[in-house]
């Protein structure tokens, strides 16, 4: 299927494109992680993506690499949307983060942190953001034990 | 012209818990721990349709230093845990708590890494109410139920526990 905005984007960046694919009009772009700041600022200053909708992570243990980071982006200028996916191993789950773009980013990115233990770097606060001090590990990481419990006081009988 | 005169010389006995519960048990002051979609039910329960007030138990006191009920209305995580402890060390005796709704009973679906299984593992509680949410009509049940537990104590029980 033919996209504009696909097309443009493997024009832009024929060698950080890993894949694309468009279902219904719901675009996506597989993208290296490295060109994720790059590519996010086109998406802004270029295409007129001024929005950053959602930013998270997935988990798809045991598949190499383990972690995705998902963005939505949305252009209310051309009623575009567009989703980013940066594949994230976990020997080196870091990412450079987008709150220089999006100050919205920042509790995303948080978030993602907090859940899946994946670093932005050049985040200005990175730390938990629902998870309380003294928690260990991540919890949406899918080897997080299932009835693993973390009690912030002691539990009666 | 007061009451007095209408039994002359006349008088009442009774037993002192039974006078002190017909008090208690009549006026409720509750502090609602509202947590979660529950409290929709709880505000259902005070408005004019289920009037808990005809049970005495017309005040929520937002200090719980003022409150003798403790209604955990629902979810309670782990991270909120302790407020919930020190909220019900903060009472007065003598002090009941009730458990509204399945979440705070048993943790509910919620059977993961963040969710508290039922307060019970935080604070005691005396009467636990099903429900996803309950029916305010269960609540007031609760409230009745209640009445009759405390109906049943002496002002000697919780003195010094």
């Amino acid at each position: 299927m033919n996209s504009y905005l696909l097309e443009t984007f493997k024009a832009k960046f024929p060698d950080d494109v890993l894949d694309t694919h468009a279902f219904r009009g719901d675009e996506t772009v597989l993208l290296k992680k490295e060109a994720l700041l790059k590519a996010a600022a086109f998406l802004k200053d270029e295409l007129g993506f001024d929005f950053l909708m959602d930013l998270t992570a997935a988990d798809y243990l045991p598949r190499e690499p383990r972690f995705e980071l998902v963005c939505h982006f949305y252009s209310s200028k051309n009623n575009y949307r567009l989703r980013l996916k940066c594949p994230v191993a976990e020997n080196d789950a870091r990412v450079d983060s987008l709150t220089p773009l999006w100050a919205g980013a920042n509790w995303f990115e948080r978030e993602a942190y907090d859940m899946y233990g994946i670093k932005f770097e050049g985040h200005p606060d990175l730390r938990r953001i629902l998870m309380y001090d003294g928690f260990e590990g991540h919890p949406l990481r899918k080897d997080y034990p299932l009835k693993k419990r973390q009690p912030r006081i002691p539990h009666r009988e | 012209m007061g009451l007095e005169t209408v039994f002359g010389h006349s008088f009442l006995t009774t037993r002192l818990d039974e006078a002190v519960n017909w008090g208690r048990k009549y006026s409720f002051f509750q502090y609602p721990f509202v947590t979660a979609c529950c409290g929709m039910e709880y505000m259902s329960v005070f408005a004019s349709a289920y009037d808990i007030a005809r049970f005495g138990a017309e005040y929520p006191r937002f200090s719980p230093r003022q409150a003798d009920v403790l209604f955990v209305v629902g979810t309670v995580n782990e991270k909120l845990a302790p407020v919930l402890k020190r909220v019900y060390d903060q009472m007065c005796e003598p002090k009941w708590v009730v458990s509204f709704g399945v979440c705070a009973t048993s943790g509910g679906f919620y059977d993961n890494y963040a969710t508290v299984q039922g307060i019970d593992k935080i604070i005691p509680v005396d009467i636990y109410i099903p429900g996803c949410p309950p029916r305010p009509e269960a609540i007031l049940d609760a409230l009745i139920k209640l009445q009759e537990k405390v109906s049943k104590e002496s002002v000697l029980d919780r003195k010094y526990k």
